[in-house]
């Protein structure tokens, strides 16, 4: 039997994976959620026919968010994670002794009781005992939230879809409200290499350059990203992500990772001329 | 109602039909399914072009309706407690003005708000009836125009005991309802019909908490704009009567000024809406207001903004308040509700209905969803954070008693000339002066200019009232009537 599962990258190019069986699908007030067993890339998991993440490649962006704010900041006790209800930010979180809380503000309940179940490797990070999941909307949770946060990661992943709302300049602007005076947002940066993505991507940057201080772009490579290629934002108050990169301090942890690097951590930030050009383009414009 | 009929949607049903017959058109509209003008398809697509047709048996004719549209007229009409619906295409302004029309000849008499929508005083300049206007009162703080006391509309019908018709606004844009049931009881034991402009309470027929809708009320006709909070087209619309009103004479009135080439894609939205609203109406409106409810408890909490609500409620001027509408006063936080809009759709990517002086309004429908309105929230609360000032004063705005010295289609029609404002005491305007806040006229055609309006024109402008309707922008000049003209 040939069971495939497209995933449409953009109108005219989609991305196949073979599928094994369905082992979920449910819909909530928020979006539709279907988990699959792939030979490939093991299982993933899809909201409204996007793939989120895989198996195979979850380590990339839950590794690539959280170490590399973490190598920056001398001093974090309290994250902020919104989105990520997978726990795989959370998972990755838990290895820093210091980090006192990690507040994770989740509006989907659907999506963490599917992930507990399913991707009990992730989900495992939302079982440490600093960790607490809030079932709300992001945008409302900090509205409320003044000067509280060292660092706050927004994971989520589409700027068009149910989690729209956590990539506008209000967000940003509510971010900026709950940090700290040296605080450092990371934030899901899209990919700029289809058409349909660039203007999101742009948009994203120009908000965030307007916002904080200051504001980088750094890269990945992931497989079931569109064109495979992914960015991620640094926004923050004080800290550059190279000037204040403390790599001594966080080869000293011994944090065994598959992606993050210290090396890497410098080389991520080194961007492709095209990226450089349009990030430039919307921080002159 | 019977909510079994009310299942079928009978145009959208025909035009299914008439879609599987794969009929080859002979007849207009020219582009024939779409196939001579690509470029429309790839914008509206295949299915939309496809149904873009003209009126044939089968689909029945909107200027004589005999079958589905007839059906779709009386199922309409259940739907809103009337006795008469009539499908609208050339939006809530061929309602309202058929609705006039029909109701006053030249020289009668009706009587009006004097904030009442531009459709109706062009009603009047097409029919040569004669406006009597009321005072809505104004909010002090809010400076919104409210609705129609109800000792106002008594001493207005005292002093013109002719007047044939009165009309009222309700609810206003803001969401403030007069008190309807009264004015139209008391209309009625003068002999006089009572017309509803209800363009911003097409919501009120399906949920029972919210204020009383016209038909209920016992009005004579009703003009509903389905499209606002109906979820049909834009400009498609309705006009309902009651028991009393003869349909072949109204159906007379539209056909004077109705295409004779209706669009069934507004009909069919028409005949779908209702269907929509008919057998889901009373959950989807309950959740309307409470998302309207949510927000203004969250935008509340933000402080320095006032989302007000009931509490409004006086017994009289806000008789009853229709809390789907989001309405915010702004200026606490020293931006005028034009700035707060501006920096939404600027700054935010957020398109609000509209900014006045001191209030902004949101208009939340069947179409939103949460996220939207934390999206909403997120971004005043941020506004307030970047962009807020010291607040200043408000120049509130008084009611001047207009003197009505020719009907506004003479006025209309008449030989005018521009002269400076200073020199027109005495004279017959022929232009509207309004004044915001509270969007209510100063001057309307065929009113008298007189020595404290003048004054009170340019001290309102002076302290920053923003002026509009006069041909010059700045005010300087007004056109009036030539003397003997």
């Amino acid at each position: 039997m040939e069971f495939w599962f497209n995933d449409m990258h953009t109108q005219n190019v989609q991305l196949s994976i073979r599928v094994e069986k369905q082992l979920f699908s449910g819909e909530s007030d928020f979006q539709r959620i279907d988990v699959f067993e792939s030979p490939e890339f093991g299982r993933f998991l899809a909201s409204d026919g996007s793939v989120i993440f895989s198996e195979k490649d979850e380590f990339t962006y839950d590794e690539m968010i959280v170490h590399v704010p973490m190598a920056v900041h001398p001093n974090v006790k309290r994250v902020l994670v919104i989105g990520g209800g997978d726990g795989g930010v959370a998972r990755e979180l838990t290895h820093y002794e210091e980090i006192e809380a990690i507040d994770v503000v989740e509006q989907d309940k659907l999506f963490v009781d599917v992930c507990r179940k399913f991707f009990p490797a992730n989900a495992c990070g939302l079982d440490d005992p600093r960790v607490k999941v809030f079932y709300q909307d992001g945008l409302r949770f900090l509205r409320s939230r003044q000067d509280e946060y060292d660092l706050i990661i927004n994971d989520a992943t589409d700027p068009l879809g149910h989690t729209a709302g956590l990539f506008t300049k209000e967000f940003y602007g509510s971010c900026y409200k709950a940090l700290h005076d040296d605080g450092i947002m990371v934030y899901q940066h899209g990919s700029p290499f289809f058409d349909e993505d660039e203007d999101p991507c742009r948009a994203m940057h120009k908000k965030a350059y307007r916002s904080f201080p200051v504001s980088r772009v750094y890269q990945a490579h992931i497989p079931t990203c569109p064109a495979g290629y992914w960015l991620f934002g640094f926004a923050s108050k004080k800290y550059h992500p190279l000037e204040h990169f403390d790599k001594k301090r966080w080869e000293e942890r011994g944090i065994k990772t598959w992606y993050y690097t210290a090396n890497l951590h410098v080389g991520a930030f080194m961007l492709p001329r095209y990226v450089e050009d349009l990030l430039e383009e919307e921080e002159n414009s | 109602m019977n909510l079994n009929d009310q299942k079928h949607a009978p145009i959208y049903e025909a035009l299914n039909r008439f879609r599987k017959q794969r009929v080859v058109p002979f007849d207009v509209p020219g582009h024939k399914r779409g196939r001579g003008n690509p470029e429309l398809v790839e914008l509206l697509g295949e299915k939309c072009v496809g149904i873009d047709v003209n009126s044939m048996k089968p689909l029945d004719n909107l200027c004589h309706p005999t079958s589905v549209i007839k059906h779709a007229e009386e199922l309409a009409a259940d739907a809103f407690g009337a006795a008469h619906a009539f499908l609208m295409v050339g939006g809530t302004t061929s309602s309202v003005q058929s609705m006039i029309l029909s109701a006053c000849k030249s020289g009668e008499k009706i009587i009006l708000p004097r904030n009442v929508h531009k459709s109706a005083i062009n009603a009047l300049v097409l029919c040569g009836a004669v406006p009597v206007y009321i005072d809505p009162r104004v909010e002090p703080k809010l400076g919104i125009p409210l609705g129609m006391e109800l000792g106002d509309v008594r001493r207005a019908m005292d002093e013109n005991p002719d007047a044939v018709a009165v009309l009222v606004n309700n609810p206003t844009y803001y969401g403030i309802c007069s008190n309807l049931k009264a004015i139209v009881e008391l209309a009625h034991a003068r002999g006089m019909q009572a017309l509803v402009d209800e363009a911003h309470g097409t919501h009120l027929y399906f949920n029972e908490n919210l204020p009383l809708d016209a038909m209920s009320a016992g009005a004579d006709m009703t003009a509903v704009s389905k499209h606002k909070s109906g979820g049909s087209l834009t400009q498609s619309s309705l006009l309902l009567l009651g028991p009393n009103v003869n349909p072949r004479y109204v159906d007379k009135i539209i056909n004077l000024t109705q295409t004779t080439s209706a669009s069934y894609l507004l009909m069919s939205s028409l005949d779908i809406s209702r269907r929509n609203l008919a057998l889901r109406g009373e959950k989807s409106f309950e959740k309307v207001a409470q998302m309207a409810q949510y927000a203004r408890e969250e935008i509340n909490a933000v402080g320095g903004y006032y989302a007000y609500g009931r509490e409004l409620v006086n017994g009289d001027s806000v008789f009853d308040f229709d809390v789907t509408k989001l309405s915010v006063y702004t200026r606490d936080i020293g931006l005028a509700g034009i700035e707060v809009y501006d920096l939404l759709r600027d700054e935010y990517d957020i398109q609000i209905e509209f900014g006045d002086i001191s209030n902004i309004l949101a208009y939340i429908s069947i179409g939103d969803r949460l996220q939207d309105i934390e999206r909403l929230v997120g971004a005043l609360a941020d506004i307030k954070r970047l962009y807020a000032r010291e607040p200043s004063e408000m120049f509130l705005a008084e009611y001047i008693s207009p003197i009505v010295a020719a009907t506004p289609q003479a006025a209309f029609y008449a030989e005018t000339e521009s002269l400076p404002i200073r020199e027109t005491v005495g004279r017959i305007c022929s232009e509207f002066v309004m004044c915001y806040p509270p969007g209510i006229p100063i001057l309307a055609p065929g009113e008298v200019i007189t020595k404290e309006i003048v004054e009170y024109t340019l001290y309102a402008q002076a302290k920053g009232s923003s002026m509009q309707g006069p041909e010059d922008p700045d005010i300087r000049y007004l056109n009036v009537l030539k003397k003997g003209g």
